[in-house]
């Protein structure tokens, strides 16, 4: 009897290695990449570190640092693929010759816009609220610590299976929403659109367990004495952000499912055929995908409300206010979703209503700027690196916000809809709010994190660059999009005229890539001199309880719990009684590191990667794989270890000795 | 630490556990709300085939119902054994639980079976697809249940009645009761619903 192994391999074959240059050198430069890091690894011995220090680490701050790092590295992937759709749009497009075919263009347009969303904005999101949460409500630790490390671990294998479609199989090329009918089966019968749903739905998962987890960290691990309305600005927009997670990605989840059994077992949710309808999962997926953009937005939102108050040295102006503006921005970003799709034809009262709804979420938003204006009015104003990237950020979001508005008229909608003035606004939101909010946070925090600030020439430098290179890069996208260019355009008639605007938009693209090479610069410099930029445990003249402890931060964050008083705790402490040197300190029990969060998600990459290449055999072991891991990870006992007070006096005693350098 | 420090450390790690499994019970709600708008969308949308009067068996559904509605009864009498620290009552009630949730499952998917045989699978219409997502959805979640009851019941017979059990089987009777809640809305939306017009 002869056996057809060819199941094993489900549709896979070497027919599904890159066969365009482009694709080819992006695949070599990955594998050459993780090559290169292994080898590393390898030679300086280095694998056991990696494991027991950060792999498998529980603290939050590791975890936090692994997520920003892996958003850092997606960042620069879909720079490169912003600048491909650039170049080809600048120089290209009218003659079609450009190195870029236009199946190509769409998996590159598909993978900027799912890689900047998921893999940088959420990474950086969720690095930072993993940073700074637990220290500025005074905890040790977070609520479910072994939970945290499968989301970011999942975080991580969605990431891969993104990068993975680059050298096996394709991308995506139905946009980064996938819209069906296009993105089923019958438009889209290869592997792109399965890469696209599993990278999502691998995630997703991740982000969604991380929302639950940073919800009761904040409900029950506050420091005594911190109210609700003690709590720092940046903790209270976690919370909206978390809401929105916790009420936006089970529809996320529902909504790819459904797409996937559309695409494996032929059911017809979203078919053209059969009684499936479409517009259905166009609805459903903005109605997660309106308040994600909140969710990314909410945090950047909190981290100026922290650096404007300490560059500015006043208390924040209308603390109360923000702290209801928050919320109604949280509740109302799920009443707006529809104005993503006037053009669908549901009438004039649905859509005057959304168009109003959305008109009125501008509010509290308008309340959050005029708050940060009234908080540096009549302050000292000192113009360092983070205070910069919030003037940036409040001309860019302003801007955005405006035309914002506009677009929120239906009448107008119907003009702009789908053309570049709608990529030039969701950039404005995108970019001048969350980007510079994650880089104003990153320059804010560093020194907290390593002892030493970067380097202030480099960052201003970086600003500019990134500021100069937005306005280019994205003012001609208004212009183009009102004289009707659309969006995804990857060829355009010469006679159009449009050629000089898109030049511009490519040289500002070029600026802003000058812009992330003085990042670069400016990272690498800090580090090597980092001698000469080291400061004390509260550089800023900081008001939150992250400023309080050593600096670098001990595992179990803070020695002791003084009871919290008042709002800016910090604040409130330096200007009683100094800082008082503490003698008595008690065990303190942190979790033990563990395994599962790593083994987990790499047992969900293999099973999702099975899926897409329907290797069902392998998916089903997989599925098995993954429940008995749940299993034992649920029935971990002996989870904690205890460090002793005496090792926790001569941890603060060497901790607190560093600062007075 | 002092009986009075552990008995504190377990009443913090409660609450805690809790909460975050309210929290996960809420966004299962909002993925059965999801299937539940897309179900009501996609009722009508039969595509010449059936719609949900012509296949309904309701009074299977109705023992169903009072199947599911029982075993909950049953998972309410564990968590009261439990807290009396009665490990044999804690394994009858279980059992019973059990039996009843398998008893469940094995009418709807014998309906299933069923239906598909006729031709009335998943593939037919979009109705079918979102019959068939709804309340598999469901049943999964069952079968999910009937999992974790087997493995807690396993663990109390070999372990005792320790804390972190009881913690367990509390937040299991939090998620059986959710699946009945689920269930008396499938049961009226896509059922009674379904036959009353």
């Amino acid at each position: 009897m002869i056996i057809d192994w060819g199941f094993l391999l489900g549709r896979l074959s070497l027919d599904a290695l890159p066969d365009n240059i482009v694709t080819m050198l992006g695949a070599l430069g990955g594998v050459f990449g993780v090559l290169f890091i292994v080898g590393l690894l390898t030679i300086t011995r280095r694998w056991g570190w990696l494991w027991k220090t950060w792999i498998t680490s529980l603290d939050p701050k590791k975890i936090g640092v692994m997520y920003l790092a892996v958003s850092g590295i997606m960042l620069l992937r879909g720079l490169a693929d912003a600048v491909m759709m650039r170049v080809q749009q600048a120089l290209f497009a009218t003659n079609g010759a450009g190195p870029i075919d236009a199946d190509m263009f769409q998996q590159v347009f598909s993978a900027h816009g799912t890689i900047m969303i998921f893999f940088v904005a959420m990474g950086i999101i969720f690095g930072l609220i993993n940073l700074v949460v637990p220290l500025q409500i005074g905890a040790r630790d977070v609520a479910f610590p072994l939970l945290n490390s499968i989301s970011f671990w999942l975080f991580f294998a969605g990431m891969a299976l993104m990068n993975v479609s680059l050298a096996v199989g394709e991308f995506s090329t139905a946009g980064w929403l996938a819209y069906p009918p296009l993105s089923g089966l019958e438009y889209s019968p290869g592997t792109g659109v399965d890469y696209w749903i599993w990278a999502l739905q691998v995630a997703g998962i991740g982000s969604l367990l991380s929302g639950v987890n940073f919800l009761v960290t904040i409900f029950t691990m506050r420091r005594k004495g911190m109210t609700p309305m003690k709590m720092p600005i940046f903790v209270w927009s976690v919370i909206g952000s978390m809401l929105l997670v916790v009420f936006a990605f089970p529809i996320l989840t529902a909504t790819l499912g459904m797409l996937t059994l559309d695409r494996t077992i032929d059911t017809h949710f979203f078919t053209s055929d059969l009684g499936g309808n479409p517009m259905m999962y166009v609805n459903l997926i903005w109605a997660w995908g309106h308040p994600e953009v909140y969710i990314l937005v909410l945090p950047a939102f909190g981290v100026f409300s922290e650096i404007v108050p300490v560059f500015s040295r006043k208390r924040l102006f209308g603390y109360t206010s923000m702290v209801w503006a928050i919320m109604a921005i949280t509740v109302l970003s799920f009443t707006v979703w529809l104005h993503h799709f006037f053009t669908m034809g549901a009438g004039a009262n649905v859509n005057a209503f959304f168009g109003i709804m959305t008109m009125v979420i501008a509010i509290p938003t308008g309340v959050k700027v005029f708050n940060w204006l009234f908080t540096m009015f009549r302050g000292r104003i000192s113009f360092k690196t983070p205070m910069l990237w919030f003037m940036g950020f409040i001309t860019t979001f302003t801007i955005g916000g405006v035309t914002g508005v506009l677009l929120a008229v239906p009448g107008i909608d119907f003009q702009v809809h789908n053309s570049l003035f709608l990529v030039a606004h969701f950039h404005n939101m995108i970019i001048g709010g969350v980007v510079f909010g994650a880089f104003a946070a990153l320059a804010y925090w560093w020194p907290k994190l390593t002892g030493f600030r970067l380097h202030e020439g480099l960052g201003v430098a970086a600003f500019w660059s990134w500021l100069v290179g937005f306005v280019l890069a994205f003012g001609p996208l208004y212009i183009l999009g009102l004289m009707g260019a659309a969006r995804r355009l990857d060829h355009y008639d010469a006679s159009l005229g449009w050629q000089g605007l898109f030049i511009v938009a490519g040289v500002g693209v070029m600026i802003i890539l000058l812009g992330v090479f003085f990042q670069v610069l400016q990272l690498a410099y800090s580090i090597w001199k980092r001698d000469e930029l080291r400061v004390g445990t509260d550089p800023w003249d900081g008001r939150t309880l992250e400023w309080s402890t050593s600096t670098p931060i001990a595992e179990y964050n803070f020695a002791t719990l003084d009871t919290v008083k008042q709002r800016d705790a910090f604040w409130a402490m330096k200007s009683s009684h100094g800082h008082e040197a503490v003698s008595k300190f008690n065990d303190i029990r942190v979790p033990k590191n563990s395994g599962f969060g790593p083994g987990i998600a790499a047992v969900v990459f293999v099973g999702a990667f099975a899926v897409i290449w329907y290797m069902w055999w392998l998916a089903a072991v997989a599925l098995v794989v993954t429940i008995v891991l749940a299993i034992c990870a649920g029935m971990r006992e002996d989870i904690e270890r205890t460090i002793t007070a005496e090792q926790v006096a001569a941890t603060e005693k060497k901790l607190w000795r560093t600062r007075q350098v | 630490m002092s009986v009075q420090e552990e008995a504190l450390e377990e009443k913090r790690l409660l609450s805690k556990t809790s909460i975050g499994f309210w929290l996960y019970l809420m966004t299962d709600c909002l993925l059965f709300a999801t299937l539940f708008a897309t179900f009501a969308v996609l009722r009508d949308a039969t595509a010449g085939g059936p719609a949900g009067r012509d296949i309904y068996e309701m009074p299977l559904v109705l023992a169903e119902t009072l199947i599911l509605l029982t075993s909950s009864f049953a998972c309410g009498l564990a968590l009261i054994a439990m807290t009396q620290k009665n490990i044999r009552q804690v394994l009858i009630a279980l059992g019973v639980t059990f039996i009843l949730g398998a008893t469940f499952l094995f009418i709807e998917v014998s309906e299933f079976v069923k239906l598909i045989g006729e031709g009335y699978g998943p593939q037919a219409s979009a109705f079918l697809s979102a019959f068939f997502t709804l309340v598999g959805t469901h049943g999964l979640h069952v079968f999910i249940g009937l999992l974790w009851l087997t493995i807690l019941a396993y663990a109390i017979w070999r372990r005792g009645i320790t804390g972190k059990l009881t913690r367990q089987v509390t937040l299991f009777g939090l998620f059986w009761h959710f699946l009945d809640l689920i269930w008396i809305f499938v049961f009226t939306v896509v059922y009674l619903m379904g036959v009353v017009k």
